[in-house]
C-alpha cells in the first residue's frame, strides 16, 4: 500500500531535475533531500521563521509551506542560485559579509533571498523600508542590527555593483 | 610588515561559505541515511501499562521500532547525571526511552527509524500506548505544596536545597536601620536557537569504528556518553560537529536521548541514520530555563549600604536533572554583582515539575541573579528616596580591591574570586551613554506632550571562562599551511577568524593560511565544550600557548639553519630572518620540512630532509627531548574563572492607553578585558540584547494546570522579529584585562542578555511609578498592574520589614 508517486520537473537555479515525490513531499524537503541543494533551511516547518525561503517566479516563498508537486512549472531560485555568473558574492551576499550580518549562518539564506527581491523591488529604500524588508524574518543571533544594515549595504552595492563587490576586505581592515 | 590581527574587526572567513549555501548542517549530511521520529508523551504525568507497535512492524519503509524493552546493558540504565553535588540529594534523570512512566509532555517513549521522516512519522502515529494518568504537578507553588509528587521517591519534590553564608546575614538585617523585603517572580524562556538539535551516525563495521555527527556544544561530552552507553571503547567513536545554527546553552545538556539512539540503530542496521527535530519537538521536549520565585529581605544604613542580604529562592528545574545544579548555583552567587555586602546568606531549593528539564540558557542563572539584586536596589533607592546610580556606587567593589573574594563557592567548585573590573568606571560610561543626567528634563518635555517614559539601569558582574581546561593543537605544514585544531564548538561565533587572528599574531603567518577547526574529536580528543562565555579564553588562550611553542620551535630550527641566535629571529609574513638584515631566509614551511628527518623524499622541497641532506652524524636525527614535526600543543587550565561585568540602561515610553512598551534608547557598557574582535564581540551583544528583549517583553512558555505547553509554536511563542528590537543599541567598552589568561581577555558572549529583566523592570518601574516584580512583563498585563494600582492606594509588593523601630531609633 505504497504511496502514489508523481514525477515533477523542477526548474531550480536555471537547472532542470527530474524528480519522483509523493504528493506530500514539501518543497523544502525535495529541494534539500532530494535535490541535495541543503543551503535552504527548515526551522520551523510552520511558515513563520523564514528560514526556507526561495524565490519562486521572483517572489520569496516559504518553501515549507508548498509541496513539490506545486512548484511544477515555476522558477525557483535557491541561495545557490544567488551569485553572480563570475561566482562572485551577489550585492545582498556581498553586504551581509561586509556588515557581519550573520553568525550561525542558518536563517540566512531566507534571509538573502527575501532581501534580493526586496531591493529588486525597491532599490533605494529608506531605513524604515530595511526594517520592514525583513520584519517576517526570525533570526536568533544577531538581534537584526547588521541585517538591517546589509539590507542598506545591498542597496548600495546594486546600485553601483562594479564598484566594490568584487573588492576583498583584506584582514586587518577596519570595517 | 605583517599587521597585528588582536583588536582589529577583521572580517570573518566563515562567511563566504555560508553565504553560497555551503555550510554543512548536521541535517544536510550524510544523504540516503535513514531517518527517524520519536514518539513522545502528550501527557505531563502518567504511568505506562503498555506500549503496542504490532501495527508498526509491517509498515512498509520502516526498519526499526525501539521501546525500552529493546535497550540493554548501558542504554536501559538512566541517562547521566552530568554534574553530581552533594547538595542534589534527590538527582533524578530519565531513561532514553521512558521506562514505566512518563514525567513531561515531550518526553521520549519510542524511537522509529524509517526511509524518511514522513514515513516514520506515520509509524508513530499507529504505535499504541496505554497510560495510567497521575495527576501532574505543574509551577513553582504546586511543587512547593507538594499534595501531589513527581517522582514518589523525592518527597517535597525537593531535589536540591544548598545553603551559602557569608557573616550572618539575619542578625544583620534585625541590627539595621532600614529593612524592605521583596518579592519577586521570573518565567521561562528558552534558547530556541534556529537550528534544533540534529544527530546522524555512521557504524563502519570493517573498522568497528563510529561516528556521530551532532548539533552540539559538546563533542567529547557526547563522545564519552556515547561510547559509555553504546557499551564501545572511546577510541571506537569520533564525534564531529558540523556547522551549528545556533546553541545558546540547550546545545551543552548531553546525551540527549537521540544522540544514544540514533547511533544504536546505525549500528544495530549498519546503514547511517539521522534524527533532525522538527520546532514542536524543541519547544516540547528541548530544554527551558529562567524560571524562579524569589524573596529577599535587606538591611542598610541611611545611605543604602548593604549592611546584610538574605535570600531564598525557588528553582523549577522540570521533571529530571541532568545538568545538576548550575542554574541555581549560578543565581546564588552570581546575584552580587558589583557589589559587596558584608553579610549574605542565599539558600534555594531546585524544585521538580511535570515539565520539560531546566538547563542553561545563555545567561544560565545570572539574568534572574541580577533581577533580584537590582530590584533590591532599585527598592532601597526609592526607599531612601536616592538617585539609583549614588546607592550603586555606595556598594560598589572598588578598583584597588581586586582580587576580591566573597567568600563563597562558585559553579565550578571553586572559590569565587573577582579578578579585575572598574565598576565606578563603568558607572560613569552608561551614564553618560544613556544621558542620566539629562533624563529628568527629557521625562518633564515628554509628559508635556502626554507621553510617558521611564529610565532603567542594571548592573551585571559575570564568571566567564570556567575550567576544567582547553586545549589546542597546531601544526605548521611543509607547504607553509598552518592547520589548528581546538576541541570546543563553534555555533556562530566566529572562532575560526578569532583563533586565526591569534595564531597569525604569534606566528607571524598569513592569516589566509590558517585553518581552524573546532569540535572535531578526531583532531583534539580533549575538550570540554562551549558555555559560559568560555571560548575565547580558553580555548584562545590553549590556541595562543600552542601557537607559541611552535613558533618557539620554528625558531630553533631556524636558529640552526641560519647559524644565527633564536632570540635574534623575526617572523614576517611567514618567512623567518634575522631582525634588521637582509641575509638569508627561511619560509615556515621549509622549516616544517626540516623538521621531520626523512629516508623518503615526497616531493623537490622534501629532498632537503632526507638523510644525505640534514643531520649529524655525532647525533640522532631527532632529539631525545624532541620529536619530529613542526608542532605545538598546550592546554590552559586557570586556576579560576575569570569576571566580565557590564551595565545597561535603556529608556522605554509607556503607552498611556494600550500600555504598549516601546524602546526609545538602549544603551550598553561592557568590560570583557581586550576585545580580539571588537566587531564579533559587538555582534555578540547585539543578539544578546535581542534575546533580553524577548524574555522581558515577549517570551514566555506557557503551561496549563495540566502540564501541556500551550505556545508551542513560532506563531504563539513571541520570539522578537526586528520590528520588536531596537533600531539602535549604543555600545562602550571598557577594558580591564584579566590577570589570569596570557591575553588579557574575559567572555563576552553571555553578557548581552544578562541584564534584560531587571533593566526593563526598572524602566517601566520608573514610567509607572508602581514596583513591577514579574517578568516578563506584556501590555495587558502592565495595563491589569495599572488598573489594580488605581483602585487601592499604591501599595509596594516591597514591603517594609519594620516601619519604624530600628536599633538606632533614627529612621527617616
Amino acid at each position: 500500500m505504497s504511496e502514489e508517486l508523481h514525477e515533477v520537473r523542477l526548474v531550480v537555479n536555471g537547472a532542470t531535475y527530474d524528480v519522483t515525490v509523493p504528493g506530500r513531499r514539501l518543497l523544502s524537503d525535495a529541494l534539500r533531500h532530494d535535490l541535495r541543494l541543503t543551503g535552504t533551511h527548515v526551522g520551523c516547518e510552520h511558515g513563520v521563521c523564514g528560514s526556507c525561503t526561495v524565490l519562486v517566479d521572483g517572489t520569496p516563498m516559504r518553501s515549507c509551506l508548498m509541496l513539490a508537486v506545486s512548484a511544477v512549472d515555476a522558477e525557483i531560485t535557491t541561495v545557490e542560485g544567488l551569485a553572480l555568473a563570475d561566482g562572485s558574492l551577489s550585492p545582498v551576499q556581498q553586504a551581509f559579509k561586509d556588515c557581519h550580518g550573520l553568525q550561525c549562518g542558518f536563517c540566512t539564506p531566507g534571509f538573502l533571498t527575501t532581501i534580493t527581491a526586496g531591493i529588486r523591488d525597491n532599490p533605494q529604500p529608506t531605513r524604515e523600508e530595511a526594517r520592514e524588508m525583513i520584519a517576517g524574518n526570525l533570526c536568533r543571533c544577531t538581534g537584526y542590527q547588521n541585517i538591517v544594515k546589509a539590507v542598506e549595504r545591498a542597496a548600495e552595492l546594486t546600485s553601483a555593483p562594479r564598484r566594490s563587490s568584487s573588492v576583498e576586505t583584506p584582514p586587518g581592515e577596519h570595517l | 610588515m605583517t599587521t597585528k590581527l588582536f583588536g582589529a574587526k577583521v572580517p570573518r572567513v566563515e562567511d563566504d561559505r555560508l553565504l553560497r549555501g555551503n555550510g554543512r548542517y548536521a541535517d544536510d549530511l550524510m544523504p540516503g541515511a535513514l531517518e527517524s521520529a520519536v514518539l513522545r508523551s502528550p501527557h505531563a504525568h502518567a504511568r505506562i501499562v503498555h506500549i503496542d507497535v504490532d501495527a508498526v512492524l509491517d509498515c512498509e519503509g520502516v526498519h526499526a521500532v525501539y521501546t525500552y524493552e529493546d535497550l540493554t546493558g548501558p542504554m536501559a540504565a538512566p541517562l547521566p547525571l552530568l554534574i553530581p553535588h552533594p547538595a542534589l540529594t534527590h538527582g533524578r534523570t530519565q531513561y532514553a526511552l521512558a521506562k514505566d512512566e512518563v514525567n513531561y509532555v515531550g518526553e521520549a517513549i519510542a524511537f522509529v527509524v524509517a526511509d524518511d521522516r514522513y514515513l516514520a512519522e506515520d509509524a508513530i502515529g499507529k504505535i499504541k500506548v496505554d497510560y495510567e494518568f497521575l495527576p501532574p504537578v505543574v509551577g513553582i507553588d504546586n511543587a512547593r505544596k507538594a499534595e501531589r509528587l513527581v517522582h514518589d521517591d523525592v518527597p517535597g519534590n525537593i531535589g536540591a536545597r544548598l545553603e551559602q553564608n557569608v557573616g550572618d546575614a539575619p542578625a544583620a538585617i534585625a541590627a539595621a536601620p532600614h529593612r524592605l523585603e521583596l518579592d519577586l517572580v521570573i518565567e521561562r524562556s528558552a534558547s530556541t536557537p534556529m537550528e534544533g538539535r540534529a544527530v546522524v551516525s555512521r557504524w563502519d563495521p570493517d573498522q568497528a569504528r563510529l561516528q556521530v555527527w551532532s548539533s552540539t556544544q559538546t563533542s567529547t561530552g557526547v563522545r564519552a556518553a556515547v561510547a559509555a552507553q553504546l557499551g564501545l571503547d572511546l577510541g571506537q567513536v569520533d564525534v564531529i560537529t558540523p556547522d551549528v545554527g545556533g546553541g545558546f546553552g540547550v546545545k551543552i545538556n548531553h546525551p540527549w536521548p537521540e544522540e544514544l539512539l540514533v547511533p544504536l540503530a546505525a549500528i544495530a542496521l549498519g546503514r547511517p541514520v539521522r534524527f533532525t527535530e522538527d520546532r514542536r519537538e524543541h519547544f516540547i521536549s528541548s530544554a527551558h530555563e529562567r524560571q524562579q520565585v524569589q524573596h529577599i529581605e535587606v538591611g542598610f544604613d541611611d545611605d543604602g549600604r548593604l549592611l546584610g542580604l538574605d535570600v531564598e529562592f525557588w528553582h523549577d528545574h522540570g521533571a529530571y536533572t541532568p545538568y545538576g545544579l548550575i542554574v541555581p548555583i549560578i543565581t546564588s552567587t552570581q546575584l552580587l554583582g558589583p557589589y559587596k555586602p558584608d553579610n549574605y546568606r542565599v539558600v534555594f531549593e531546585s524544585l521538580y515539575t511535570n515539565t520539560v528539564i531546566v538547563t542553561p540558557y545563555r545567561g544560565a542563572g545570572r539574568p534572574q541573579g541580577v533581577y533580584a539584586m537590582e530590584r533590591t536596589m532599585d527598592a532601597i533607592a526609592a526607599y531612601l528616596k536616592k538617585d539609583r546610580t549614588e546607592i550603586r556606587a555606595t556598594n560598589f567593589i572598588q578598583p584597588d580591591e581586586f582580587p576580591y573574594d566573597h567568600q563563597l563557592v562558585f559553579q565550578d567548585g571553586r572559590p569565587l574570586v573577582y579578578d579585575s573590573g572598574d565598576y565606578p568606571a563603568l558607572l560613569e560610561k552608561i551614564k553618560a551613554l544613556v544621558g542620566w543626567d539629562e533624563f529628568e528634563q527629557f521625562r518633564t518635555e515628554m509628559a508635556a506632550e502626554g507621553r510617558r517614559v521611564g529610565l532603567g539601569l542594571a548592573c551585571y558582574v559575570e564568571g566567564t571562562g570556567v575550567g576544567p581546561y582547553e586545549g589546542a593543537h597546531v601544526q605548521i605544514e611543509t607547504s607553509g599551511n598552518v592547520k589548528v585544531a581546538t576541541g570546543l564548538t563553534s555555533q556562530g561565533q566566529g572562532h575560526q577568524t578569532v583563533f586565526a587572528q591569534l595564531v597569525a599574531d604569534v606566528l607571524g603567518c598569513s592569516f589566509e593560511d590558517i585553518e581552524i577547526v573546532t569540535g572535531d574529536t578526531r583532531r583534539m580528543p580533549y575538550a570540554v565544550g562551549t558555555f559560559a562565555s568560555r571560548a575565547a579564553v580558553m580555548s584562545g588562550s590553549a590556541i595562543h600557548l600552542a601557537a607559541t611553542r611552535a613558533r618557539e620551535k620554528a625558531l630553533r630550527i631556524a636558529a640552526d639553519a641560519l647559524e644565527a641566535d633564536a632570540a635574534d629571529l623575526e617572523i614576517v609574513d611567514g618567512i623567518v630572518s634575522v631582525k634588521g638584515t637582509t641575509g638569508p631566509t627561511i619560509s615556515l614551511g621549509t622549516l616544517a620540512v626540516l623538521s621531520n628527518p626523512l629516508r623518503y623524499a615526497f616531493d623537490e622541497v622534501s629532498k632537503a630532509a632526507t638523510q644525505f641532506s640534514v643531520g649529524r652524524p655525532e647525533k640522532p636525527p631527532v632529539a631525545e627531548d624532541d620529536e619530529p614535526g613542526l608542532e605545538g600543543r598546550d592546554f590552559y587550565s586557570p586556576e579560576r574563572s575569570t569576571f566580565a561585568s557590564g551595565m545597561h540602561a535603556v529608556i522605554v515610553e509607556t503607552d498611556p492607553d494600550t500600555a504598549e512598551i516601546k524602546i526609545l534608547k538602549y544603551a550598553v557598557v561592557h568590560d570583557c578585558g581586550h576585545l580580539i574582535n571588537p566587531m564579533i564581540v559587538e555582534g555578540q551583544i547585539h543578539g544578546g540584547v535581542a534575546q533580553g528583549v524577548g524574555g522581558a517583553l515577549y517570551e514566555r512558555m506557557v503551561y496549563d494546570e495540566s502540564g501541556q505547553l500551550l505556545n508551542a509554536s513560532f506563531m504563539d511563542f513571541l520570539m522578537p522579529y526586528v520590528t520588536e528590537v531596537p533600531e539602535s543599541i549604543d555600545i562602550d567598552h571598557l577594558e580591564t584585562p584579566s590577570p589570569l589568561n596570557p591575553l588579557g581577555i574575559k567572555g563576552a558572549g553571555e553578557a548581552g542578555v544578562i541584564p534584560s529583566a531587571a533593566v526593563f523592570a526598572a524602566a517601566i518601574e520608573d514610567a509607572e511609578g508602581f514596583p513591577i516584580t514579574t517578568m516578563p512583563i506584556s501590555p495587558s498585563e502592565l495595563f491589569e498592574l495599572r488598573r489594580r494600582h488605581s483602585v487601592v492606594e499604591p501599595t509596594h509588593a516591597v514591603v517594609e520589614l519594620v516601619e519604624t523601630t530600628t536599633p538606632e531609633e533614627d529612621s527617616p
